[in-house]
This record gives C-alpha cells, sequence and structure tokens, in this order.
C-alpha cells in the first residue's frame, strides 16, 4: 500500500522549473533516495514534502490523506538537514527533547526518551554538551537522534552526510540504515552521491533537470541504467559509439570502429546511432595472443588498493578498465593486451541526439 | 632558524605598525582626558578663575547637590528609554527587514543607515521643525482632529527621547543584523518540523539566537544615549539639562572649568561602569553557547 505519494509536483520559481510533474509512491518503512547531481530539483522536493516550499501544481498524499496545503508543523515529519541545523543555544539533551515537548512530552518521559535516543545513535551521556562542543560526527548523529526522537511516520534527509569524512560517512551509512530498518520509519533521502544512495536505498529515484528519470532497486539502476544520465551518474561507465548494423533473436550487432560487438536484445531500429556501454569493473584484461579479444595498449594503471584502474587506447577507443587487485598485476604501461567482456554486460542506449 | 632570523624584526613591526593609530589615541583622547582628570580636581574662583591646587570640592559639589541627582537621573532615564524604545522598535524592524526580497532588503537597509550619513546637529533640528507647536506632527493632529491644545514634544522629554531614539537606531539595527546573519536559515524550519508553531519557533530559537546581537545593540545605544550633547541640547533646551549639556554649560557659561571636568569625569566612570558591568554579564552569560 502507497504511504507517501507525490502525485505530478511540481514547482517552478520565476521562470526556472525546479521540479517538473514528479510522481512517486513510497511504500510504508521504505528508504527511498533522491539521487541527482545539484539542481536537480531534489532539494526542492524534499523541502515540499516537509512542508517548507509549496509546490506550485501537483498533490502530496500522507496514509491517504492530502496534505498539500498543511503547514510543516502539522506534518510530523522528521529531517535532518543538510547544516544540521541544530540549536546551538540549547544542551544536546535540549535539542531532542524540543520536538518531544511540542508534542506535549514532559518530565520523566521525556527524560527517558531522550537517554534511549542517545543510546540508538551511539552518544550516550552526551546530553548535557552544547552543540559547538561536538564533533561534526557526532553533531550529525544529534541531528539524526533529534529527528527520531519524535518517532515521525515519515524521515527526511537532506544530504546529511555531505560534511563528513569519507570513513565517517560509510560507518554512518551502515548505521543509519540499520536504525531505519529497526524502528522501520519511511525514509526519503536526497543526496548527490550514489555509493550512498546505493548503500542504503530500497530503491533509488534518479533525478535529472526536476524529473525522475529513473526509479529502481540499487542493483536494477546501476545494471540497467535507462538513460545516458543514469548510466553516467551511477558509477563509471565507458561510452563506446556506434551503429546498429543487424538485429536477431537475441542480439543486435553493433559496429564500433573496425569490430562488431554482440548486445543483448533491445528493440533499436537498423541504421540508428547508438551508444554501448561498458562497466569498467565487467573488462577483463588477457594477454594479446588471446583469442577473439579486442586489441589494446595499457596507457596507465593506477593502484586504488582494493583494485587497478587501467586506461588503455584500444580499437575501439580509450577505455577504463577496473582490475581487481587478486593474483598477479596488471600488464605494465606500454604493454598490449586484449580486452574480454560478456555479451550481456553490454548495454544499449539512443545517443543524445537520437534522443532529440 | 627561520624563526630565529625574523625574531628581532617581528618585535618591533608591530610597534611601528600600531604607531600612527597609538599617536594618534594618545594626543587626542588619552592627554586631553588626562588633563580633564586633573582639571576637575582644581579649584575655581570666581575673579581669580582657575586655581592650580589639588582638591575634591568639586567631587562634593556634585555629590551633595540634588540639582545634579536630577540631571543624572534624568540622564538615566533618558537613556535607558531611548535603549528600550530602540529594542522595542529596532528588533522586529531588522527581522522584517532580514526576511525582505533581493532589491527592497538593500533599498530599506540604506533607508534605515543612511541617516548615520547626515549629522546629528542637521537631524535634530530636523525633528525640532517636525516637532514645533506648529510643526508637522501638530498640523497633522489638528488636521486628523486628535486633538485641539498642540501637542508639547518641543523641550519635553517625549521630544528628546523620539528624536535621540530614531537618531541611535542604526547602531541596533546594525548589531541585530550582524547576529542575524550568523544564524543557520535552516534552524527555523527545524523548529516548524519539531511541530512548534511560528512564534514558538521565534522565542525559544530565533530570539535566543540573536538576543547577544540585542544586548550588544543596547550597551552602544546606552553608551552613546547616555552621553549625547547635540539632540538634548537642541530639542530639550536650557531647561532640560542632561549631564552632557550640564557639563558644556559649566565650562561655557560659568566659565567654571572644573566643576564642568568633574561632571564629564563623573559621567565617563558612571558610563564605564555600567557599560562594562553589563558586557561582563553578558560575556558569561552566552560565552558557554556562543565563544568560538
Amino acid at each position: 500500500m502507497t504511504f507517501l505519494q507525490l502525485d505530478q509536483l511540481g514547482k517552478t520559481f520565476g521562470d526556472f522549473r525546479a521540479v517538473e510533474s514528479l510522481s512517486l509512491d513510497v511504500e510504508r518503512g521504505e528508504f527511498i533516495s533522491l539521487l541527482g547531481p545539484s539542481g536537480c530539483g531534489k532539494t526542492t522536493t524534499l523541502q515540499m514534502v516537509a512542508g517548507f516550499v509549496e509546490p506550485t501544481r501537483g498533490r502530496i498524499r500522507l496514509n491517504g490523506a492530502d496534505i498539500t496545503a498543511m503547514r510543516p508543523e502539522k506534518r510530523g515529519m522528521g529531517v535532518v538537514f543538510q547544516s544540521y541545523a541544530l540549536f546551538p543555544h540549547m544542551t544536546v539533551a535540549d535539542n531532542i527533547g524540543f520536538g518531544l515537548e511540542m508534542r506535549g512530552m514532559r518530565g520523566a518521559e521525556k527524560l527517558k526518551r531522550i537517554d534511549e535516543t542517545l543510546e540508538l545513535v551511539r552518544l550516550p551521556g552526551l546530553g548535557k554538551r552544547y552543540p559547538k562542543e561536538l564533533s561534526g560526527g557526532q553533531r550529525q548523529r544529534v541531528a539524526i537522534a533529534r529527528a527520531l526522537a519524535v518517532r515521525p511516520e515519515v524521515l527526511l534527509l537532506d544530504e546529511p552526510m555531505s560534511n563528513l569524512d569519507a570513513k565517517l560517512r560509510e560507518d554512518m551509512h551502515v548505521e543509519l540504515r540499520g536504525i531505519q530498518r529497526h524502528l522501520g520509519i519511511t525514509t526519503i533521502l536526497v543526496t548527490h552521491d550514489q555509493v550512498e544512495a546505493m548503500t542504503m536505498s530500497d530503491r533509488i529515484a534518479v533525478m535529472h533537470g526536476g524529473r525522475i528519470v529513473q526509479l529502481a532497486t540499487p542493483y536494477e539502476a546501476y545494471e540497467r541504467p535507462e538513460s545516458a544520465f543514469a548510466s553516467s551518474f551511477l558509477g563509471k561507465t565507458n561510452v563506446l559509439k556506434g551503429v546498429v548494423e543487424a538485429r536477431n533473436m537475441r542480439c543486435c550487432e553493433v559496429r564500433v570502429g573496425d569490430s562488431l560487438l554482440h548486445v543483448p536484445h533491445q528493440e533499436k531500429p537498423l541504421a540508428r546511432e547508438v551508444n554501448v556501454y561498458v562497466r569498467p569493473e565487467k573488462v577483463k584484461l588477457a594477454p594479446a595472443s588471446a583469442a577473439n579479444g579486442i586489441p589494446a595498449t595499457i596507457r596507465t594503471r593506477l593502484f586504488l588498493g582494493n583494485h587497478w584502474l587501467v586506461e588503455v587506447d584500444s580499437a575501439l577507443g580509450p577505455m577504463r578498465v577496473s582490475h581487481p587487485n587478486i593474483g598477479a598485476v596488471p600488464p605494465a604501461e606500454g604493454e598490449a593486451v586484449a580486452l574480454h567482456w560478456l555479451d550481456d554486460d553490454l548495454r544499449l542506449l539512443d545517443t543524445e541526439a537520437a534522443n532529440g | 632558524m627561520a624563526e630565529a632570523a625574523s625574531g628581532p624584526r617581528a618585535g618591533s613591526a608591530p610597534w611601528f605598525l600600531s604607531a600612527p593609530a597609538l599617536l594618534l589615541f594618545l594626543g587626542l583622547l588619552v592627554i586631553p582626558l588626562a588633563l580633564t582628570a586633573v582639571l576637575s580636581f582644581h579649584s575655581f574662583d570666581g575673579t581669580r578663575g582657575v586655581l592650580p591646587d589639588f582638591t575634591a570640592r568639586n567631587y562634593l559639589e556634585v555629590f551633595s547637590d540634588p540639582y545634579y541627582y536630577e540631571i543624572f537621573l534624568r540622564t538615566a532615564g533618558l537613556a535607558l528609554a531611548v535603549t528600550l524604545l530602540s529594542v522595542l522598535f529596532g528588533v522586529p524592524e531588522t527581522i522584517i527587514l532580514s526576511r525582505m526580497k533581493a532589491p527592497w532588503r538593500g533599498i530599506f537597509l540604506i533607508v534605515i543607515l543612511g541617516p548615520l550619513l547626515v549629522s546629528v546637529v542637521v537631524r535634530t533640528l530636523g525633528w525640532a521643525i517636525l516637532m514645533g507647536n506648529n510643526g508637522l506632527i501638530n498640523a497633522g493632529l489638528r488636521a486628523l482632529g486628535l486633538t485641539d491644545e498642540p501637542v508639547r514634544l518641543l523641550f519635553t522629554m517625549t521630544g528628546v527621547v523620539i528624536a535621540l531614539t530614531h537618531v541611535l537606531m542604526p547602531f541596533m539595527v546594525i548589531s541585530v543584523w550582524a547576529s542575524l546573519q550568523k544564524l543557520d536559515p535552516q534552524v527555523e524550519n527545524a523548529g516548524l518540523s519539531f511541530g512548534a508553531a511560528p512564534f514558538t519557533v521565534f522565542r525559544r530559537v530565533i530570539l535566543p539566537q540573536i538576543l547577544p546581537g540585542i544586548l550588544s545593540g543596547g550597551i552602544i545605544v546606552f553608551a552613546l544615549a547616555a552621553s549625547a550633547f547635540a539632540t538634548p541640547a537642541i530639542l530639550g533646551g536650557r531647561r532640560l539639562k542632561v549631564v552632557a549639556t550640564a557639563a558644556y554649560d559649566e565650562f561655557l557659561s560659568t566659565l567654571n572649568w572644573p566643576l564642568g571636568a568633574s561632571i564629564a569625569i563623573l559621567l565617563l566612570v558612571a558610563n564605564v561602569i555600567v557599560i562594562a558591568g553589563f558586557n561582563r554579564w553578558l560575556e558569561r552569560r552566552y560565552a558557554q553557547v556562543f565563544e568560538g
């Protein structure tokens, strides 16, 4: 059953269309990420759900009730802001207690809930501190605790990790996801970080130019991007320009340079200019003598710990290969190799031009 | 190594750099102030003028004469009233200003701060014209039928308070403006999202954060109001004396320089005590939240 429904939501600022006819159905307890670059309308969408921004058109429904015109203080949503927006003049406990007081919770019950929530975000005993006495990571936990303490029906997260360093961010991804599952809170996360979106979400809504261009599970969105934008925004990819030459029941034959690639079937007309996508980690490096490979020369190789990033000049043009750090090191710069991949790992999309 | 090489230079450079400002302060503030302090301990004779002796008679005279009590009390009352009014009007004014959209915000900021560009004397004379018995304010009140008798504003405390509040308002606005700019624009939304009504958000989230700005604006306004000269002199006239005008009169009318000097010194001391005490309290009260 749909719990939170955005129905053809739109927002225009003057001449600028921040969000265009956006529809999204969120299930109860689901974790959805709005993923996109800055200016794609993701934060505006979140602010409309929170009630801080009034939609130009469309409706928002929560549990069947229309809340489009409801004031933000009546919506009962928990919000974690990018800046955390902690109240600097209040202690951590008072920050967390603020929302509880507004809901009429006082005395021992309130203190108990504050302690519980601090426990939940693993900050026990810090209630008496002021926000400025905390580290960035601790502040972020307080912001999350403050939003969770009121047991909101919907939790809205506006780029909550963008001020944390990489290591801390990874830890928080796992932790926040755990808390969200544990409490079963319906959550919408706004982020431009694809790793963050993939780690935490049940579904990802990839946004571009005020629209959702793809709504899918993280695996689906990564493996079967439906647009050039989604493909390049979620992870790295190699783009090969080609033309459809032949089709049969199983696959398209696409000519790229002098080579013919077999791409799993997608309805593309003949002679159509297309882009073939292949992820760097799907490409294998083989000795140049191996049969059926695409010949290539190693241009650079960078060691990144868990894998090598190898750039090659191939018969299809420059490509990137992600070579796992297993067994032997990849061939040195200047050496000839052959590139291999499974045809099933190739993806075919119209060029932007063909899309109009 | 680098430290050793730059050591002696680093020692003298700050002195050289601050020398012009130091000399300026020394010549134009410290020395005259010291001379005034010394002068306040000399005695004065109607026929022989200032006598180069050392006595506390001037201070005893001020402390023992109810005439001066009244002047000091009036000055304190004036400063307090002006401070309260500038908080009452300046704070909402600044908040409204900070919520205005792009072109209007700049325009109204200039409107509010613009008076600082005009001499206090000119502004006060403007108020005098408005407040006269046949001035614009009374003419307007009569035209509206609100009063038959002219409301007396000129040469009254009311008039002085109104004009001085206007003169000093920009200092309150600047101070509150600065503290509003430091506010995270999201905290208001955060307050709302927790179910607090807009007024509750203002009272519990916004106000406590701009309070230091309001209080330091209050210190500035109080200090300037307590030592204001031009506005009370022009709008208050000769009868409604405040400390600054009383000192002026001692110097220029009765020519009793030592007495004038001791009044000036007492004003300075009173001002310093009030401001330093308040500032100290302020810092201790808000250090926890706002330092660093």
